[in-house]
């Protein structure tokens, strides 16, 4: 009966083996594979692709590598030897660092005329403005409703009494939206307000945790499947769209809202690597990420805002999400130099 | 052939060649990545920068406390959960062993809600480390008792022992080789605890593990994650090194027995009091954060449905998981699979090696080290070290294949090697006098022998790579996500139907776990006769 072990591994492996012949995709048809490494969220219709590969004659590979963060580690760690062609998913917090240690081949596409001046914040063209998803407070609009309190509508209504222990926020040092949210009260007031406006909404019983997720979904009172009861949270611009593309039953309104007052923006941007070996195929797809076709595709997808003025935004996005016109923001150099002191400095005051 | 010194010289060639599959593997796969990570980036930064900051000195401390703490109550709840479950058969008795491993791999953000309770806390980290980890001690201890020969425990008995003094003065003392282990391993998992800790901790409180994520991920200072990860490493070798030293002058070998059952009902008025109480706890406390997960599953804002189940097999319109559920749920067969393969082989031959040397109780230690060190920085060392040349292995899926190995061969060391050490001695000298070389001892008298240990071993080794997230998520390019990596990208959305699909997948994912753990349970009992 013993024989029972090998043949049970060997199907393992004849089947692992099979898998892995399986997946390599190659491109015999002698057309160049463009490898687009990008995040775990990143994701794009397949028709989107296609057409784009018919038309080019690029064979598109796209990569995840993991979170934001790493896969810019990783392109700094193989900069001059890139494990693709193209990165996407930069964001304005992480890329001057990327771009100092030569990540990219500055690439300055035509299409660059489309998009808003408002989004080409690298002046060199080593990165290229894709798309922007913007961090805001979110409220749970029932909650208000049932309730003799307006939802808040600025920041400063949060270290308001009557806002007492509503609010739960991430922390900057290992959160992403956290960082935002924190970058968001240091441009509305300035090098010398926020820390007294951090204390004070300490003093009003803010909650803070580490991660989004424990915060919308843990403790947030609107998440649709959270357990939360706090009804304002740091997340995104376009959270409420989701709530209604990704409810389980059908919903004829959003059942939570940005405050468009308390957006940050976060725009994301891509690149060519430098050291590609196929540097023409590499710029095509610098400009299909800017063709209007991806450009309408990505709400749907990843839930962010198009940053070309020609783009239209799918009736979902018009009916449930409200595009920020002038988000808070600060100048990506500076957040880059001065991010770890200002976090270290919400450390002492928040956690300390 | 007869000459002593030919035989001599080939049995110190099968030696070296035993011990070189378990070097080669673990020196490719895990101490070069490291070594490359290291060299490249720490530049100006030391480890003694990193100890000269009073705050990631702060770090250092509340990991090495938070992991001791950890380790000393996963023992005290874990050894009578053992010896429950290796010793005493009582109805319910295989729903808890498999409960106890499922808990392993549970994706923390999931199984995180039920110990986060209101807020979170060091109360809900102990209570999450430990549930985690029960099934480290369950599986390492338990499988060294259930082997244990019953003669033991019945003369004891004989003698007028009760069952209190049996499991202190003779159970407790023959298995310390195993505790030790155990509590090696649980240590080291509490000490790089991640997701964990994240979730349940607070920001006030980081670990080295989470220092790292965020140096690497937030700040981009990779040189001071890896000066964070030499410092990890050199606290986690000087403890292994102290364990070994003590471990080697406890070191007891006893006859263990092949295949029979060292279980039997409660006989004894105190037995029957202790599975009384223990059983029940025990189910409560394995059971109840996978029971709350499956009420989660089916669970709507109107009414109850199976309908999450049902779309399993779909894509769904603007989900973050660009491919159907149970795409990902062949794809994490297929690698854990492969990577509980590779993690058998080498660490058995690593066991071996180590039940043979006399400085098997070190070598047994330095096996452990991969476990100790940061997995977000082993990930960048392979981005590193496997970039050119014959090793530009970038893309392969092997790659990961072998980080996930090198995460599991710990286990099947420690869960293999007391086995055979313990057995090893008579049988083989009774072989070798008969004329069997080392090889035919091996494949015919030792094997056999260690078989339930090492299909325990492929069971664990499998949960581990299953549940497996920091590499796995980052080493290699897949066409399509393992579920722990899905998990995590429905998580990342807002929604009811992400949260509603995360929750349907992580039952699957207990579902598969539990399948292969009781599949190995039951394949394993009637397939290798009585020495």
């Amino acid at each position: 009966m013993s024989v029972r072990i090998p043949v049970v591994f060997l199907a393992a492996a004849v089947s692992l083996a099979a898998a892995c012949s399986g997946s390599e995709t190659s491109s015999d048809r002698g057309q160049p594979t463009i490898v687009l490494l990008t995040h775990d969220s990143f994701d794009v219709s397949r028709d989107v692709v296609r057409s784009f590969e018919r038309e080019s004659g690029i064979d598109l590979q796209i990569v995840p590598a993991g979170d934001a963060g790493q896969l810019v580690n990783r392109a700094i760690l193989t900069a001059g030897n890139p494990e693709g062609d193209v990165l996407f998913g930069v964001d304005d917090n992480l890329f001057p660092k990327a771009v100092e240690e030569g990540v990219f081949a500055p690439y300055e596409s035509p299409d660059l005329s489309r998009v808003d001046d408002a989004y080409e914040l690298d002046p060199t063209h080593a990165v290229t403005p894709v798309d922007h998803g913007d961090v805001c407070l979110n409220v749970d609009l029932d909650w208000f409703d049932g309730r003799e309190l307006d939802p808040p509508t600025d920041l400063t209504d949060l270290t308001d009494g009557r806002y007492r222990g509503l609010t739960v926020v991430e922390n900057p040092a290992t959160s992403t939206p956290g960082l935002a949210f924190l970058l968001a009260t240091i441009a509305r007031f300035g090098d010398d307000g926020w820390q007294a406006y951090w204390r004070d909404l300490r003093a009003n019983d803010a909650l803070v945790v580490d991660g989004w997720e424990q915060a919308y979904f843990g403790e947030f009172s609107g998440a649709g499947g959270g357990e939360g009861e706090r009804p304002i949270v740091v997340s995104y611009a376009t959270s409420p769209v989701a709530e209604v593309l990704l409810a389980e039953e059908p919903l004829d309104r959003a059942p939570t809202a940005a405050i468009t007052e308390s957006c940050y923006r976060q725009v994301e941007f891509a690149g060519v690597l430098a050291g590609t070996e196929e540097p023409e195929g590499a710029r095509e797809v610098i400009d299909f990420l800017l063709s209007r076709s991806f450009q309408e595709d990505v709400p749907l997808r990843m839930f962010v805002f198009p940053v070309v003025s020609d783009a239209e935004l799918p009736e979902a996005f018009a009916r449930w999400a409200e595009e920020p016109e002038s988000p808070l923001a600060l100048p990506p150099v500076r957040v880059s130099a001065e991010r770890e002191a200002w976090v270290q400095t919400w450390t002492d005051l928040m956690l300390g | 052939m007869d000459r002593p010194d030919a035989r001599l010289s080939r049995t110190t060639v099968g030696r070296l060649a035993l011990a070189a599959v378990p070097a080669v593997f673990l020196g490719l796969f895990f101490v070069y990545p490291l070594v490359s990570i290291v060299g490249s980036v720490i530049g100006d930064v030391s480890p003694g920068t990193v100890l000269g900051d009073a705050r990631l000195r702060g770090v250092i401390w509340f990991t090495t406390w938070q992991a001791v703490v950890s380790t000393a109550l996963t023992l005290a709840a874990g050894l009578p959960a053992a010896y429950l479950l290796a010793r005493f058969r009582f109805p319910g008795r295989s729903t808890l062993r498999v409960a106890t491993l499922v808990a392993f791999v549970l994706p923390t953000v999931v199984v995180g809600a039920a110990f986060a309770g209101p807020r979170p806390s060091l109360a809900a980290l102990f209570a999450a480390h430990v549930f985690f980890n029960l099934a480290v001690v369950v599986r390492v201890v338990g499988g060294f008792w259930a082997q244990l020969d019953p003669a033991f425990e019945d003369v004891a008995a004989e003698m007028g022992a009760t069952g209190m003094r049996r499991f202190t003065d003779v159970l407790l003392p023959l298995a310390r080789p195993s505790i030790v282990g155990a509590a090696t391993l649980v240590f080291l998992f509490t000490f790089t605890s991640f997701g964990v800790a994240l979730l349940l901790a607070g920001p006030a409180r980081a670990t080295i593990e989470v220092e790292i994520f965020r140096q690497t991920s937030q700040l981009l200072n990779l040189p001071v994650a890896a000066a964070l990860t030499l410092v990890q490493l050199a606290i986690v070798s000087g403890l292994l090194w102290a364990t070994s030293l003590t471990e080697s002058r406890t070191r007891v070998h006893q006859p263990v027995v092949a295949s029979s059952e060292a279980a039997r009902r409660p006989r004894t008025r105190g037995e029957r009091a202790f599975v009384a109480v223990a059983g029940p706890l025990l189910a409560v406390a394995v059971l109840a954060p996978p029971m709350r997960l499956v009420w989660r599953s089916v669970r709507t804002s109107t009414g109850l449905t199976l309908g999450r189940y049902l779309d399993l097999g779909s894509v769904r319109e603007g989900s973050a998981l660009p491919i159907s559920p149970l795409d990902a749920v062949a794809t994490s067969l297929r690698v854990a699979s492969g990577a509980a393969m590779v993690s058998i082989v080498v660490g058995v031959f690593a066991a071996w090696v180590v039940a043979r040397s006399r400085r098997g109780s070190w070598l047994r230690a330095l096996s452990a080290v991969p476990l100790g060190v940061s997995a977000v920085t082993i990930g960048f060392g392979y981005v590193v070290a496997f970039d050119a040349g014959v090793l530009d292995l970038r893309g392969n899926v092997w790659l990961l294949v072998a980080a996930q190995a090198v995460v599991a061969v710990p286990f099947v060391v420690r869960l293999v090697e007391p086995v055979l050490s313990a057995t090893g001695m008579e049988l083989r000298e009774q072989a070798a006098a008969l004329g069997a070389s080392p090889w035919q001892t091996a494949r015919d008298v030792l094997l056999p022998v260690a078989s339930r240990a090492i299909l325990g071993a492929a069971a664990f080794a499998f949960a581990v790579a299953l549940g497996e997230f920091g590499a796995t998520a980052f080493v290699a390019r897949l066409d399509s996500p393992t579920m722990p990596v899905a998990i995590a990208r429905l998580l990342s959305q807002p929604g009811a139907a992400s949260m509603g699909q995360a929750t349907a997948m992580s039952v699957v994912l207990m579902a598969v776990t539990a399948a292969i753990t009781i599949a190995i349970d039951r394949f394993r009992v009637g397939a290798f006769g009585r020495i």
